[in-house]
């Protein structure tokens, strides 16, 4: 990726509107009861880079440059296209490759066996649900560490709520196996390619992926001392 | 289904169950009716055996499901998921700060490593992760590597006590309960503590803490040879342990083991040398490492390993002589009160009373919107990871800007390290099941979350 590109890459991505769920309203946030603070109209834009459609300049890459470069490179004699790596993303010094699922085991492989990357271990996949995100819902995140290189570097992909299929990396990684399984249970993306895709903490017959933001926490109220205390999901909530 | 389960009080015969299914007969045993069994069974050369998940030797509720040929395992897989209680769900309608007394509950013998992890994370989302007092990561670095000890005294107690053992299981609980005390001692609870916060710890040491690490120490340094003492040459402990849960680096780069199970390959792997958080940089210790590749080597480590914990232990007694500040400055995140207990048994502080109600209209401020709303922390996602006794403990946590976690998602050294239950047992006797499975200290409190 020559600097050119990149700066290009940053100017279109200023006019994009960003995306809905990183809007939130009132001074406080409050949801349950009403904002008597008189900024219930604000609508305050929560940038959250995970999100954001343009990735970092290269420039502030820093320490990370090597590694994308070699990523990259090695994708290219690999004959793996540039559209593998959606964006890059450094953030609080840590490095984030968004990856198209469609190039997901391709990158994960080289990411392996490139002797100048080694990244020997996956830790697994963790899933994240944005139902904001149109199109890009599902996220499954995976952290990946050298030992050879003391490094590490997380890779990210997205899929739809209603095409929820990732390739499953267990053929590369077979430590992803339960990781994969479990990212499944909760979430629903649906790992193709994986051995012996069932659910692994929930019954096997539970309806619905329980860590999804569509799926309630439940609970019920609770009775102490002649008041009653709504369910955590239910209580006056700071966070919207 | 017939179901003939039960004792006959006249003539005391004890019969198996037994009913059809698809798959073939399926028997339930339950003690003393192994002899109405074994002559229907003869000549049945496959037999598929639950252990678990209410079995003592399973470390929880964890369930071994063993295809046995003889006493030969041939198959082996883990099911998991009895202790699943929605921590990282729950976790998301809590605040930041609330989240530690949901983690902590997650593997229950290294509660101080997931408040830590998590914590971390949470600080380095903030951005405030070298403004934490070097007073509060002392702290921390002490009671981790106690809660060090203290863990794999329960792994080599249980592991020891399934082997038969059972003199190592009664001291490795003495010893713990030693330690148990100096937690309830030094953070008010001998489990489950939330104690380490984002942005420090919640309380300073009592004044009379460091007196207690130190009687504990000497304690420690009395009885920890007795496990050396007992195992390390002991004919039947090594006939048990040696060569028993075999897997070599390549193995544990494939299933992505750490820990003692790395390290018992000879790789000195540990994010304390490696990665260093909570400063631990500045402390003299080694990575013992073994290269039997076996359930003996990993006992080796743990015993070696609660010896180095010593050694940080009392470094860190030596710099927690000087007082200091144990929460960040930044009153917009530190938690305001420091408890004591009050003349009525309550843990009020009179002092911060005093403070909010009569002496600053800010402090008031800040108590409040840290109680009911807590603070923001600005949107984005990090990877954090300590090494817990069992290995890598990773927590990544996601924020959109609010006061609670987006997500939180722990990576559970327990969790992935069950998957090499197979590698290490297929092929070997059904009782190395139970030596190999100790091998691994799975605690399924962190495996289920």
């Amino acid at each position: 990726m020559s600097d050119a590109d990149q700066t290009g890459a940053v100017e279109e991505s200023v006019p994009q509107p960003l995306p809905p769920h990183a809007t939130k309203r009132g001074a406080f946030g409050v949801a349950g009861s009403g904002d008597t603070s008189g900024f219930s109209g604000l609508v305050r834009r929560v940038a959250n880079p995970a999100v954001l459609p343009a990735g970092t300049p290269r420039d502030l890459w820093g320490g990370h440059a090597p590694t994308v470069d070699r990523l990259s490179a090695a994708l290219a004699e690999a004959g793996v296209g540039d559209e593998a790596i959606e964006k890059v993303l450094v953030d609080r010094d840590e490095l984030t490759v968004f990856v198209s699922r469609e190039r997901l085991l391709d990158v994960v492989r080289t990411l392996r066996d490139d002797p100048e990357l080694r990244f020997e271990m996956c830790l697994g996949v963790s899933g994240v649900h944005y139902p904001d995100e149109v199109g890009r819902e599902l996220h499954a995140v995976y952290p990946f560490l050298s030992l050879t290189h003391n490094r590490r570097l997380r890779v990210e992909v997205t899929a739809p709520d209603d095409d929820p299929h990732v390739p499953s990396i267990v053929s590369v990684y077979p430590s992803n196996n339960w990781h994969e399984r479990e990212t499944w249970d909760f979430f629903g993306l649906v790992f193709d390619g994986h051995p012996a895709l069932t659910r692994i903490e929930m019954p096997d017959d539970w309806p619905g992926h329980p860590q999804r933001k569509d799926y309630p926490l439940g609970g019920i109220p609770v009775e102490y001392k002649g008041a009653t205390i709504p369910p955590p999901d239910e209580r006056r909530s700071y966070s919207g | 289904m017939t179901d003939t389960t039960g004792v006959q009080a006249d003539d005391v015969t004890f019969t198996a169950g037994v009913r059809e299914t698809t798959e073939g007969p399926v028997y339930t045993v339950s003690g003393q009716d192994w002899d109405s069994l074994t002559a229907e069974i003869v000549g049945n050369e496959r037999v598929v055996v639950n252990m678990g998940p209410q079995h003592p030797s399973t470390h929880g509720v964890l369930r071994l499901i063993l295809e046995l040929d003889g006493e030969t395992v041939t198959e082996a897989r883990a099911g998991v998921g009895y202790l699943h209680t929605g921590i990282e769900k729950n976790m998301e309608y809590r605040t930041w700060t609330q989240g530690v007394t949901f983690c902590t509950r997650m593997d229950y013998l290294s509660p101080f490593y997931n408040e830590t992890a998590y914590v971390l994370g949470v600080e380095k989302l903030l951005g405030i992760s070298d403004q934490v007092p070097e007073r509060a990561s002392v702290i921390r670095v002490l009671l981790m590597e106690l809660n060090r000890i203290s863990s794999h005294l329960v792994a080599i107690a249980t592991g020891g006590m399934e082997i038969g053992a059972l003199t190592v299981m009664t001291i490795g609980f003495r010893e713990r309960e030693v330690l148990l005390h100096l937690f309830e001692d030094l953070t008010g609870l001998r489990m489950n503590h939330a104690f380490v916060r984002p942005g420090g710890v919640a309380q300073d040491l009592p004044p009379d803490g460091l007196d207690k690490v130190r009687e504990a120490v000497v304690w420690l340094k009395k009885h920890l040879p007795e496990y050396e003492a007992f195992c390390n040459e002991n004919p039947i402990f090594k006939r048990r342990t040696v060569g028993v849960g075999y897997l070599d680096l390549a193995g544990c780069m494939a299933l992505g083991m750490t820990g003692p199970v790395l390290r018992a390959t000879g790789l000195p792997w540990d994010l304390r040398k490696t990665q260093p958080y909570c400063g631990y940089e500045t402390y003299d210790f080694d990575v013992p490492t073994r290269d039997t590749m076996d359930s003996y080597g990993r006992f080796r480590i743990r015993v070696d390993e609660m010896w180095q914990s010593l050694r940080i232990v009392e470094q860190c007694v030596e710099r927690l002589e000087e007082p200091g500040p144990v929460m960040v400055e930044d009153k917009k995140i530190a938690w305001p009160a420091q408890l004591s207990i009050g003349s009525d048994g309550q843990g009020n502080s009179l002092d911060h009373i005093r403070h909010i109600m009569g002496e600053s209209m800010e402090a008031l401020i800040h108590h409040f919107k840290l109680v009911t709303e807590g603070f923001r922390v600005p949107a984005g996602q990090v990877y954090s990871a300590v090494e817990s006794p069992r290995g890598e403990l990773g927590v990544h946590v996601v924020s959109d800007g609010g006061t609670r976690p987006y997500r939180a998602h722990f990576r559970d050294p327990s969790f992935n390290n069950l998957q090499a239950v197979p590698a290490m047992t297929e092929g070997g006797q059904v009782a190395d099941v139970i030596v190999a499975v100790a091998g691994i200290d799975p605690v399924m409190g962190g495996v289920d979350r």
